[in-house]
């Protein structure tokens, strides 16, 4: 089979095999920013962000383990490189935006153990994709990241008035819609190949 | 079972609290609502949902077993990268163990295993007691919400493995005739199974208040 050409990664890492969707990456986040689309959209663009920067860190990372020869570093050295990326978003935020900082609250520094970040530079790795393909799919795992939070915002900020039984409101209910979603994004599985 | 365990509380002593409390009072899955990725994506057979429980177990006790032992040699400052590094150590070891007892099954836990590093619950055991605590008192910390952990993997992956496969732990249950609901061992069938035992869990408490 031939390699996968660089928009069917994008759709791959975006629609298809969505991060929070599919391999449940991310989940943390997913449940706890997506009261408010306005946050989602802020908190999908970070994420976004320090996917890129640390999926090319992890590109350079592993080719320099590869060449002395030890891989049982790896997984130590990808968090370290994920650590200080989310430090740097997160003076950065402090410093540009305030407002945003404060409504991001704990979730912020968490960004650091969010699964879909690690998850991609493992995946990125396993999958052995080159440089440039490292760069669309962290985009696309971003992209797809993004829009699962934006959706499901949406749709809880529907349900906010809805008549529902108090023992059901909740991680219960969102977990619900986010199975739904789910099922919709299976729809995906017929593209590209 | 748990009238069981609330009427043997009151008169144990406080370290078997410390245990008891992970089981069921703050069960990090169905209470707590931490570690989530693990939880809906490696639980659709009973034994992926047992093998990752108890790498996860491993990883929680050593962690806070090294943490509560150095927790007055880490500066404040740089404790969260410190725990990060100590977990790492710690999931690189049980990964390298998984796959030399088992390769089939490190090809079915696959990435998951070294997520365990970002499972939010073993970093906020860490911050959040081990840092506070002495060493008998975090190790049983650990036990406990390890266990607990591993129970609730075990209740999701059971009734996704079961529904989805009409089988329990490799062992097939139903006749021939049964339809699988192939649903169940899909992504969204995760989400579904963990949202019903939420509702079963919250349910049952609103009942008793």
């Amino acid at each position: 089979m031939n390699d996968p050409s660089l928009g069917y990664i994008f759709l791959d890492a975006c629609l298809i095999n969505n991060f929070v969707l599919a391999y449940f990456l991310g989940i943390c986040p997913f449940l706890g920013v997506s009261g408010k689309i306005d946050t989602a959209g802020k908190m999908g663009a970070a994420v976004m962000f320090v996917m890129l920067i640390s999926s090319v860190c992890a590109y350079g990372i592993h080719a320099f383990l590869e060449m002395i020869n030890a891989p049982f570093l790896q997984l130590i050295s990808f968090i370290v490189v994920i650590a200080s990326t989310v430090q740097l978003v997160e003076m950065f935020i402090k410093k540009m935006s305030p407002a945003l900082f404060r409504s991001l609250g704990i979730f912020l520094p968490l960004i650091t153990t969010n699964c879909a970040i690690l998850g991609l530079a493992l995946f990125q790795t396993a999958k052995g994709y080159g440089f440039l393909e490292c760069i669309v799919y962290a985009l696309g795992a971003g992209a797809g990241f993004t829009l699962a939070l934006i959706l499901i915002s949406g749709l809880r900020e529907q349900l906010e008035f809805a008549d529902i039984p108090k023992f059901a409101r909740g991680t219960a209910l969102t977990l619900i819609v986010a199975g739904i979603l789910s099922l919709t994004f299976m729809g995906f599985a017929g593209l590209g190949s | 079972m748990s009238s069981v365990v609330e009427t043997n509380k009151s008169n144990l002593p406080s370290s078997t609290d410390e245990f008891i409390k992970g089981l069921w009072k703050d069960n990090p899955v169905f209470v707590q609502v931490l570690g989530m990725c693990p939880v809906l994506a490696v639980t659709n057979t009973a034994e992926n949902a047992l093998a990752m429980g108890l790498a996860t177990l491993f990883v929680l006790l050593m962690s806070n077993i090294l943490v509560s032992l150095l927790r007055n040699f880490i500066p404040k400052q740089v404790r969260i990268a410190s725990y990060i590094l100590i977990i790492a150590t710690f999931v690189t070891i049980i990964d390298y163990v998984i796959q030399a007892i088992s390769v089939d099954l490190h090809k079915s836990l696959g990435a998951f295993i070294s997520l365990i590093v970002v499972n939010c619950l073993i970093l906020s055991r860490a911050e959040a007691f081990a840092s506070k605590n002495g060493l008998g008192k975090s190790a049983l910390d650990a036990l406990g919400m390890g266990i607990g952990f591993t129970f609730a993997l075990l209740c999701l992956g059971a009734v996704r493995e079961v529904l989805g496969n009409g089988s329990i732990f490799g062992w097939s249950v139903f006749a021939d005739s049964f339809q699988e609901w192939i649903v169940m061992i899909l992504p969204a069938g995760g989400f579904f199974t963990l949202a019903f035992w939420l509702l079963l869990f919250n349910y049952w408490k609103e009942r008793k208040v």
